[in-house]
């Protein structure tokens, strides 16, 4: 996987400057007496603009990893740099700050707050948010302004996991980090999601990392990552890449 | 053990603290509980076996003078065990060290053997010895006030005559268990003081040689004490006999009652408010920990399980929390119905103190307290126990929530969506919030009923004192005298002014309907002692009739313009029938007024006067007394001031002990109410608040959703605490009323405010403990399962 930094991402596009520089990123979780290596030496640089999917099974490292940049956690040894500030050394505060400022996410499980509406739970984001758009504009985007009065017990699943995909982009984040968005929903459903996310990586020119278990979904992708035993096996980048419509599984 | 029953182990494990804050709440009712019935059954005890050791008299009677031989007749009357001829007569002492004079009442101790009734307990020195004039024994109290102990000298005057009297040692008889001196309203044992004397001795000073005025019985078991005060009266009556009357119309005995029955107010008062907010937390704690463990119920049904297995489960751990709160409100209960019966033990004159703790007493208290557990658990066991094992397996449905009004606020941006979420949360759940807010509102309500007997106190003395006995002390002459005695007294130094008040025994009758009481009689218009109705306001007496209080009134049910049978009890003994003029509501138990013209048309004997209210110029005090300790007229003063002090005192200590007691515990409930509503608050919410903190909330902004709904909670408590303390001070202010008096109903705003503060203070504390656990909230783990 050497040499993944230097390749870099299609230079084609325009001039892409790097969002992370991961070198040497090891995780290890001591749960009781057994010590579990999550993940093990990862080097890697993700680019603005960039929409990468990381593929594996089940405890390959690929969460932890996601879990990292979005500095919910620490990387037991290596560093990570985001745009050239090292990551791994920031502080509690710095770290909420980071994630206020910088950092989107999309849950499987969508993660909304059932006591507001669609609007309300994208309102939660863009009040504290440094220069957020309107949060009828976020719901514009993922094709759910008619709906954004309800709550979400009044919304099918594709629904809530777009008002999710609405809160994370409403603050134009640096980085939408995705862990398996498509997961709880069924094909169709999970499309129109994919679309969402894939429309709003090249408007807004976010770097999106997708986690999921989905062969399928590789094709949308600019780069590929493989995740096993806490490496990154292989990195693939898509010579074509197709639109979420045209896949299926 | 089985599995099931480690489950209970390590639930109780898991959730100690919320435990323990249900356990402490349970354990103040139990605990309550305990100290009331152990403190009343002790006190009651104490007294009983007192009286019975002491051979403390049933019946209780008065004559002017009464040959000894009539004594014979009487032991003869059917139900009479035991019979005590005395003289007892009321005299005036300077103490060394006491400026002021003091009253004692000396009576006679038989020349040979111990009394037959009414016993003395010798706690140092010895008796007096017969036929020795200067000899007495004083009792306990009086002796450790005034420092005096076996050969101190005090001098007394004696029907006139200056004597010099020496302590031969100090006793307690079950007579004065609370011993009151005339015109006092609590006991003052620096003023007032009992002595005991040689029969010959006090005989021959009183001129009671073969005779006595006071006598005591002590009946057979299952003797008709009615039947027996009626022989007695007749036999009495030839000697100026003024009715005799059982131990409910004795001075201290009613005063222990009293004191009995406020035990027992306590006792059903407070410990339910305890069990109510226990009930309420188990429910609050259980409810939260199966809707938890909605899979894990699903699952043991599925592998078989019962729901009665399921039930009795879970019924386990509240039995278990319960069982721990009902032991340490054993151990507290016990250890302060001790300390409270010792300080019983002081206040009254006990010889010794049995402590009373039944087994009946701590098996209904701990019946009770784990039966209120178990009702609190019900609900939450019937949900878990009625949960089919398909839908137990499933994750419940999200909660459907609703715009609500206060939603156009969100709109207008006033609102945060933060306050919006702690907003729409309550709303959602309106009865939990409620209930939380009743839990909190029950801290504030017994911090209310703590508080607010200082006020009624404040409100008591100001109206006794400075109100209605404006007076600075009331001299009662040993007979009465005629109205032209003013003249004298106004002579003495340093009265400015004096009031003559007579009173009169009587038996007043209604019907079937009799209470023996005084006629107080008074002048039309006074203004030292004034009549006041419940307003404040000076009643003035009418030319005829009888003013009555409300409760004399109701004793004898009459209204104003009904006959009562009035019953002289000295002097001509006749029968008048009288109108009631007036039922006025006052403070002060059995009053029954009438104006002094009126009273001596009505006992036919002249114009006579027994005391005088006066009022003191400051200046000379130390000349008034200095006059009237060597005035022979006089039969005791009683001393407002004095008694202002005592009276403030005594109360206010008693209070202070049981207020705090009450702080101590209305903490326990606060804390125990908010710290486990934010603990389930934080449990069911973990998700939500976790995600805030993912989308770059920070610690603060995310407590804050949890800190806003407790606030706003607490704080709708407050009303509502404040409504439900102002009825239960009411509950007890009717519990402790008694006929000796009915303690004013007085609830300042300070009070409210008061208790408010420490209800929030307590709130705050457990609030910020349980915000510190937000800090802690794994991001990860919690976004990664599903709830």
């Amino acid at each position: 996987m050497d040499g993944a930094a230097a390749d870099g991402f299609d230079p084609a596009s325009g001039p892409h400057q790097p969002v992370f520089v991961i070198e040497g990123v090891s995780k290890l979780y001591r749960t009781g007496e057994v010590e579990v290596r999550a993940l093990n030496g990862v080097d890697a640089v993700l680019y603005e603009g960039e929409l990468t999917v990381l593929l594996g099974p089940s405890g390959s490292g690929k969460s932890t990893l996601l879990n990292i940049l979005g500095g919910l956690d620490k990387p037991s040894e290596g560093t990570v740099r985001f745009r050239g500030r090292e990551l791994s050394a920031f502080s509690e505060r710095q770290l909420t700050l980071y994630r206020r400022d910088h950092v989107g996410f999309v849950f499987q499980f969508y993660n909304l707050i059932p006591s507001l509406t669609a609007l309300e739970n994208v309102a939660l984001v863009t009040e504290i948010a440094r220069r957020p758009m309107k949060p009828e504009e976020a719901l514009e985007r993922v094709g759910l302004a008619p709906r954004m009065d309800h709550f979400p017990a009044q919304l099918s699943g594709g629904e809530q996991q777009r008002v999710a995909i609405a809160r994370a982009i409403a603050k134009r984040p640096e980085v939408l980090l995705c862990d398996e968005p498509t997961g709880a929903l069924d094909s169709q459903t999970g499309i129109r999601v994919l679309e969402a996310l894939s429309a709003i990586n090249a408007e807004l020119a976010t770097a999106t990392a997708i986690i999921t278990h989905n062969a399928a979904i590789q094709a949308i992708a600019h780069r590929v990552f493989t995740f096993a035993d806490g490496r990154i096996s292989e990195m693939r980048e898509n010579e074509s890449r197709v639109s979420p419509s045209e896949i299926s599984w | 053990m089985t599995a099931l029953d480690r489950k209970v182990l390590r639930d109780l494990g898991r959730l100690w603290a919320q435990a323990l804050a249900v356990a402490l709440v349970l354990a103040s009712g139990v605990a309550t509980l305990v100290l009331a019935m152990g403190a009343y059954r002790s006190l009651d005890e104490t007294r009983e076996a007192y009286y019975e050791r002491y051979r403390f008299g049933h019946v209780f009677a008065h004559a002017t003078r009464a040959p000894d031989s009539l004594i014979v007749r009487i032991a003869a009357i059917e139900g009479v065990a035991a019979v005590e001829g005395r003289v007892v007569e009321s005299v005036l002492l300077d103490v060394p060290g006491l400026e002021a004079p003091a009253t004692a009442i000396a009576v006679s101790l038989p020349d040979h053997g111990e009394p037959s009734v009414n016993r003395l307990y010798l706690r140092t020195g010895r008796l007096p010895e017969p036929g020795r004039p200067d000899e007495v024994a004083v009792n306990e109290n009086f002796a450790t006030e005034n420092r005096l102990s076996p050969g101190s000298a005090i001098s007394a005057l004696m029907d006139g005559v200056k004597r010099t009297l020496t302590i031969t040692g100090t006793v307690l008889s079950p007579e004065y268990v609370y011993a009151l001196g005339p015109g006092s309203l609590v006991p003052d044992n620096r003023h007032f003081g009992i002595l005991f004397m040689s029969r010959r001795a006090l005989g021959s000073v009183f001129d009671m040689e073969g005779a006595f005025d006071d006598l005591s019985l002590r009946l057979l078991r299952g003797a008709d004490e009615q039947s027996v005060i009626a022989a007695l009266d007749l036999l009495l009556a030839p000697y100026g006999g003024t009715g005799a009357y059982g131990r409910k119309d004795q001075l201290s005995h009613a005063f222990l009652d009293g004191e009995l029955t406020q035990l027992l107010a306590m006792a059903r008062i407070i410990p339910p408010i305890f069990l109510l907010v226990s009930a309420y937390l188990i429910n609050m704690i259980l409810s939260r920990l199966i809707a938890l463990e909605r899979e894990q119920v699903g699952l043991l049904k599925a592998l078989g399980y019962s729901g009665l297995q399921i039930g009795v489960h879970y019924l386990k751990l509240v039995v278990v929390i319960a069982c721990v709160g009902v032991v340490v409100g054993f151990a507290a209960g016990t250890w302060l119905g001790a300390g409270l019966t010792r300080l019983y033990g002081e206040f009254y004159s006990f010889p010794f103190l049995i402590f009373q703790w039944s087994v009946g007493t701590y098996l209904a208290a701990g019946a009770v307290g784990i039966a209120a557990a178990v009702v609190g658990a019900l609900r939450a066991v019937h949900g878990a126990v009625a949960l089919p094992p398909a839908i137990a397996m499933r994750p419940p449905a999200p909660p459907v929530f609703h715009h609500i009004s206060f939603d156009v606020f969100g709109r207008l941006g006033l609102f945060s969506q933060l306050t919006v979420m702690a907003l729409r949360h309550l709303w959602r759940w309106p009865l939990r919030a409620a209930l939380s807010a009743l839990g909190t509102s029950l801290a504030v309500s017994l911090l209310v009923v703590a508080l607010f007997s200082f006020d009624s106190v404040e409100f008591m003395v100001d109206m006794l004192f400075f109100q209605s006995d404006r007076q600075d002390a009331t001299i009662s002459f040993a007979h009465a005298r005629p109205p032209a005695v003013r003249e004298a007294v106004l002579q003495l130094p340093g009265v400015m002014a004096a009031e003559p008040f007579q009173a009169v025994p009587v038996l007043l009758r209604h019907g079937h309907r009799e209470r023996r009481l005084a006629i107080t009689g008074k002048p039309m218009a006074t203004d030292l002692s004034r009549v006041l109705d419940l307003d404040l306001q000076p009643v003035v007496l009418p030319e005829t009739g009888l003013v009555l209080s409300e409760r004399v009134a109701a004793i004898l049910d009459v209204q104003r313009g009904d006959l009562v049978e009035v019953e002289l009890l000295e002097g001509h003994r006749r029968s008048v029938r009288v109108p009631v003029a007036e039922v006025i509501q006052s403070y002060l138990g059995l009053m029954v007024f009438m104006n002094l013209e009126a009273l001596w048309k009505l006992t036919g004997e002249g114009p006579r006067v027994s005391g005088m209210h006066v009022a003191i110029d400051e200046a000379k005090l130390s000349a008034l007394y200095a006059a009237v300790k060597e005035t022979p007229v006089v039969g005791s003063v009683a001393l407002l001031d004095a008694t202002r002090l005592k009276f403030r005192e005594t109360i206010e200590q008693n209070m202070l002990v049981m207020t705090t007691v009450y702080v101590v515990l209305s903490v326990i409930i606060a804390f125990g109410v908010v710290y486990n509503s934010a603990r389930i608050q934080l449990s069911e919410r973990a998700r939500e608040l976790a995600g805030l903190r993912v989308l770059g909330f920070t610690r603060w902004e995310v407590s804050r959703v949890l800190l806003v709904e407790l606030a706003i909670v607490t704080v709708l408590a407050q009303p509502l605490g404040w409504a439900l303390g102002y009825g239960f001070a009411y509950a007890v202010i009717a519990g402790f009323e008694s006929d000796l008096y009915r303690v004013p109903f007085v609830v300042e705003r300070d009070t409210f405010a008061v208790a408010s503060l420490v209800v929030m203070a307590a709130a705050t504390a457990s609030a910020l403990l349980v915000r510190r656990r937000v800090d802690t909230l794994d991001l990860i783990r919690v976004l990664k399962t599903r709830d």
